[in-house]
């Protein structure tokens, strides 16, 4: 008896294969974001693990200016320290015969004694440098391939302003380095920024370091509380130029591979559910119109004995057997989408090992969802009908009944054809099913537009960034601050037209409870190269005093214009300071605060100084111009903005196409399944209707507008729903994305709001036609001797 | 008339003209056959009718069930085509004719009248017919259409909300609004008691009288053949004979 029952389950599915398809695929889309996101977030996460553990990642970072080695034991001696890893860092600039432009590298040093005891690279080819051998140096690994450096090649870099030529031994990997950016840029570029590894005592000679350092890391004990580490180390560190220890989160490789396992999350938690909820609606009105449709079969079916709950379960499997299938697309979707997005990540973040690994419980938790999912749709349509006394079921339905309200006030007011009168009708008599429709369509469009203001978002970077903020070409970063003397010096460089000093000084910036650490720029009120914008992307001009905060710092700080702040100088004078916040500024890129020059230098009293210098350059100079820097000794490093600007925006459109894709995807799957599936049941239920059109002599195109009318109408109702949906969504993405490098304006194009609803539009036509063309096939005859 | 202005541009080809003869029947077939083809099997549902509709005329086609009454009536009505055998309409080849051109036939010149109504059940009685002189060249008013056949005082009634006699008088102000040319009626009465049956009747005699509507009545009910003018008896897809009634006697009078 139960086989029999299970033989019309499988020809249901098989029947309705096009309809279960289509919901299906709307919870794959669930599935497939869960397994996808989690998945890839624990094969990072777990590599990233792992790799901190055998490489022995430190807890706090700090850099200072210098400070005697005599120092350490007490620093090892602050409570709640295990180990302690000081050492020397500096900058080089790498002339590459093959690079016109100089490229940036930092300088590592390397214990004596061989492998540092915190933060140790990993040897990827050749050998460690020797620290007998001054020339010796290691690489890192994506540095020296993209330069094609390979052990036993020697390269000349100019270390503290002197020029040397080093041997390379090999090529290294470290965790501090999982995320590489150089200093000025946005995003890792393998070409322009490296990082060098060599003997402590080498590069303590040139930095003029014997017997002091000037970076240090720790790791903690377990239990050990973070702060108190952090405050008495920077107590310990403050007299020697202490810039301000910081945790995990302050080490930039770490905050951003940490942002980026956190942007997962973010979409694992927000995007499932709009799917999940689709699927529910979809299979509660696609079961729903099935069970009205077999009416008569549930009250034969009881006549003859069947139990309400055998019959219940029957539908309900149906439901199961739509979700198994949606379960099986998305695990494969997930799995090779996770498998192409772990090959993404390892041009970013370069982990020994990265492979997409993932563990049971996404396949499982997405598997529970989708089957709660597809069960909570089905519970209400199944367990109404099923309860029919089998005389009342096997008795035609009751005829809908309609009710005069204001749907009448207005089609007699507009003159309404009837055939729009029917369609109105039809969606206040089942409204609930209207609004299925609507949310469906609107959230197809928000996830649009959620995917699609990420180009603009980045139009607007590239534009405030690139033209409006930094109109410089080139832009100097001077090993030590000096005085305004050195702009003379710099406006005499081969193809100067204009330069333009600024300084900045390590500040911690301080409202009740919170502080982050950040610079302080002394921002000229004249200064027409690099300038501030406000959210309009216009010009600031600089409050007289008082400090200027990026938005997102501000917001960060919980401070608003006006409010006081106090500001900590990390470097000489050393002092705290009270001001006011005078404004806030829209700054994408860096979370830098900055005040007026003359303010600022009143306040430390002290002459103006530089440790920047843009520069407006004549194209055909470069050259000449590039040489000049590299044997500019003062000179630490170079950004040429043409060149940040190319690289930014070859990795946007390499990165986002493709996750557009895959959104646009998503979006217009939904707008597919759920104006299908609604076409479907219309044509379903109002097959008789239709019929009777055509023999009253209706053409097929009217019969199709009363068929899809109501659906293309209901989308087009949706898409202002969808573009309100689509500015909340694009604000959570924008939260997601902000790190304490970027931050994602929050702009949506007029483009963006057309586009997303043109695709939704089209696919909702499409898919109605699809339906449409359903209608061509009907035989009017049977249709009217076929009585529901 | 829409219908004439597509002709032309199909060319002479479409509609032949045929000599006029005697009578001037609006609707004739020529020796119509309908086989459906289920899997192998095969029915003949008509072998060969000959039939003609006159103008004004009202004739009742009376058959058991299965004697391809209905069959033919879809066939007059352009519902459905003959596997062999010619329609006109006067002197146009519906046999011939397009899908659309058939759509075009049945907007412009035929009004149905099911057994079980076909109403729009989202619309009210009023509406109803609205919907068929939306689309009509020289409709009369809707709710001129409802008076004629006494349901004057049920315009802004929805289906559900009307009796079955009722609902069919709607369907049958619905199908002579557009002033047609035919009307057929498929077991108008067959749902229907007695007493409604009748007022149906009357409100189909009466439009014959009033409009000269050419109307074919397929019934099963013996009683019914006395209202109209000729009844052409059905078995097993052919005419088995046919029969002239002088004097058609009104509804009331029929014996059910």
């Amino acid at each position: 008896m139960v086989a029999a029952l299970d033989r019309k389950l499988l020809r249901d599915l098989l029947r309705l294969w096009a309809q279960v398809l289509a919901i299906a695929m709307v919870l794959a889309c669930g599935v497939m974001v869960l397994v996808l996101a989690n998945g890839t977030r624990a094969s990072l996460d777990l590599s990233r693990q792992s790799y901190y553990e055998d490489q022995r990642f430190a807890d706090i970072f700090a850099t200072l200016t210098r400070a005697p080695e005599t120092l350490l034991p007490e620093i090892a001696a602050i409570p709640g320290v295990a180990r302690i890893a000081p050492r020397i860092e500096s900058a080089a600039i790498v002339d590459l015969p093959k690079m016109a432009e100089p490229v940036s590298a930092q300088v590592i040093s390397l214990p004596a004694s061989g492998a540092p005891v915190l933060n140790a690279p990993l040897l990827r080819a050749g050998r460690m440098p020797s620290p007998l051998k001054a020339g010796e140096v290691a690489l890192y690994a994506p540095f020296a391939e993209t330069h094609g450096l390979m052990p036993g090649d020697r390269f000349d870099a100019v270390i503290e302003g002197q020029r040397r030529t080093l041997t390379v031994t090999g090529h290294l990997l470290s965790p501090e380095h999982i995320y590489t950016i150089g200093p000025g840029a946005m995003m890792p570029d393998d070409s322009r920024f490296g990082v060098i590894w060599m003997g402590q005592e080498a590069l303590a000679a040139a930095a003029d370091m014997d017997g002091a350092f000037n970076a240090i890391s720790l790791s903690l004990t377990r239990g050990a509380r973070e702060e108190a580490v952090i405050d008495a180390l920077d107590h310990l560190l403050a007299p020697y130029g202490g810039a301000g220890a910081s945790g995990r989160d302050g080490q930039i490789s770490h905050a951003f591979l940490q942002s980026e396992l956190e942007q997962l999350g973010a979409m694992a938690l927000v995007i499932p559910p709009i799917f999940l909820a689709v699927s529910a609606f979809l299979v509660n009105m696609v079961l729903g119109r099935l069970i009205a449709l077999e009416r008569q079969q549930i009250g034969l079916l009881k006549a003859v004995g069947y139990t309400t709950r055998s019959i219940g379960w029957h539908y309900l499997k149906l439901s199961l057997g739509i979700g198994a299938i949606g379960i099986v697309i998305g695990w494969v979707a997930g799995i090779e989408l996770g498998r192409a997005m772990t090959r993404l990540y390892t041009d970013f973040f370069r982990l020994p090992v990265l492979i997409y690994a993932p563990s049971a419980w996404p396949f499982v938790l997405s598997a529970a969802l989708a089957m709660l999912t597809v069960v909570a749709g089905a519970w209400r349509a199944v367990g109404a009908s099923v309860r029919l006394p089998p005389a009342v079921a096997m008795s035609p339905p009751a005829p809908p009944s309609f009710r005069r309200g204001m749907t009448d006030r207005i089609g007699a007011a507009l003159g309404l054809r009837q055939t729009t009168m029917m369609i109105l009708r039809g969606v206040t008599r089942w409204p609930g099913r209207a609004a299925i429709t609507l949310f469906g369509v609107a959230a197809s469009i928000s996830v649009l537009i959620a995917s699609y203001f990420t180009f603009d978002a980045m139009a607007l970077m590239v534009d405030e960034i690139f033209f409006r903020a930094n109109r410089q070409h080139v832009t100097l970063i001077l090993s030590q601050s000096q005085t305004e003397a050195v702009l003379e010096d710099a406006a005499h460089l081969p193809g100067v037209l204009m330069a333009e000093g600024t300084y900045s000084l390590p500040v911690r910036l301080i409202a009740g409870p919170k502080e982050e650490l950040t610079s302080l720029t002394a921002h000229k009120p004249d200064a027409t190269l690099s300038r501030l914008i406000d959210s309009d992307s216009q010009p600031v001009t600089m409050p007289a005093h008082g400090v200027v905060l990026p938005e997102g710092l501000a917001a960060k700080l919980g401070l608003s214009p006006g409010d006081m702040l106090r500001v900590e100088a990390l470097a000489p004078p050393r002092e705290t300071w009270d001001l006011p916040l005078s404004a806030t500024i829209r700054q994408t890129v860096g979370q830098e605060a900055y005040m007026s020059a003359p303010a600022l230098y009143a306040l430390m009293r002290r002459a103006p100084q530089v440790n920047r210098i843009h520069l407006r350059v004549d194209a055909a100079q470069y050259p000449a111009l590039f040489e000049a820097a590299k044997s500019t000794p003062q000179i630490a490093g170079i950004t040429v903005w043409t060149a940040i600007r190319t690289q930014f925006e070859a990795t946007i459109n390499e990165n986002l196409t493709i996750s557009t894709v895959i959104y646009a995807a998503l979006g217009m799957l939904i707008t597919l399944g759920v104006i299908y599936n609604a076409a479907r049941i219309q044509l379903s239920e109002r097959a008789h209707e239709l019929a009777s059109l055509r023999v009253l002599g209706f053409r097929r195109s009217e019969v199709g507008y009363v068929l899809i009318g109501e659906l293309i109408g209901l989308t087009f109702l949706a898409i202002p729903l969808g573009w309100l949906a689509g500015y909340g969504f694009a604000a959570l993405v924008t939260q997601a994305f902000t790190t304490d490098i970027v931050s994602l304006p929050l702009v949506v194009s007029r483009a963006t709001y057309t586009k997303a609803s043109l695709i939704v539009l089209a696919t909702a036509i499409g898919a109605a036609l699809l339906v449409r063309r359903r209608l061509d096939h009907i035989d009017i005859v049977q249709a009217l001797k076929a009585r529901d | 008339m829409v219908f004439c202005r597509k002709a032309p541009r199909l060319g002479a080809t479409l509609w032949i003209e045929t000599p006029m003869t005697q009578a001037k029947p609006v609707l004739r077939t020529e020796a119509v056959t309908r086989v459906y083809r289920t899997g192998s099997v095969e029915v003949h549902a008509l072998r060969g009718v000959t039939m003609g509709l006159d103008e004004g005329e009202m004739v009742v086609l009376l058959g058991a069930s299965g004697s391809g009454k209905s069959t033919l009536l879809n066939i007059l009505g352009a519902l459905d085509l003959p596997s062999t055998g010619r329609v006109f309409f006067r002197d146009r080849e519906l046999t011939r004719a397009s899908d659309r051109e058939l759509t075009q036939f049945r907007r412009e010149h035929v009004g149905f009248v099911f057994q079980f109504y076909n109403l729009m059940p989202a619309l009210t009685a009023r509406e109803n017919v609205a919907l068929v002189t939306e689309i009509s060249e020289n409709p009369m008013r809707p709710e001129e259409a409802l008076e004629r056949v006494g349901l004057g005082h049920r315009l802004d009634h929805f289906p559900a909300e009307l009796s079955g006699g009722e609902q069919q008088r709607v369907a049958i102000a619905r199908a002579i609004a557009k002033r047609p040319e035919l009307l057929l009626c498929d077991e108008p009465t067959g749902a229907l008691d007695s007493q409604t049956g009748i007022t149906v009747l009357e409100a189909l005699q009466q439009v014959n009288r009033d409009l000269g509507t050419a109307t074919a009545i397929i019934t099963h009910n013996a009683g019914i053949r006395k209202i109209a003018h000729r009844v052409i008896y059905l078995a097993d897809g052919q005419i088995a004979r046919e029969e002239i009634n002088e004097t058609p006697i009104p509804p009331s009078e029929v014996t059910w």
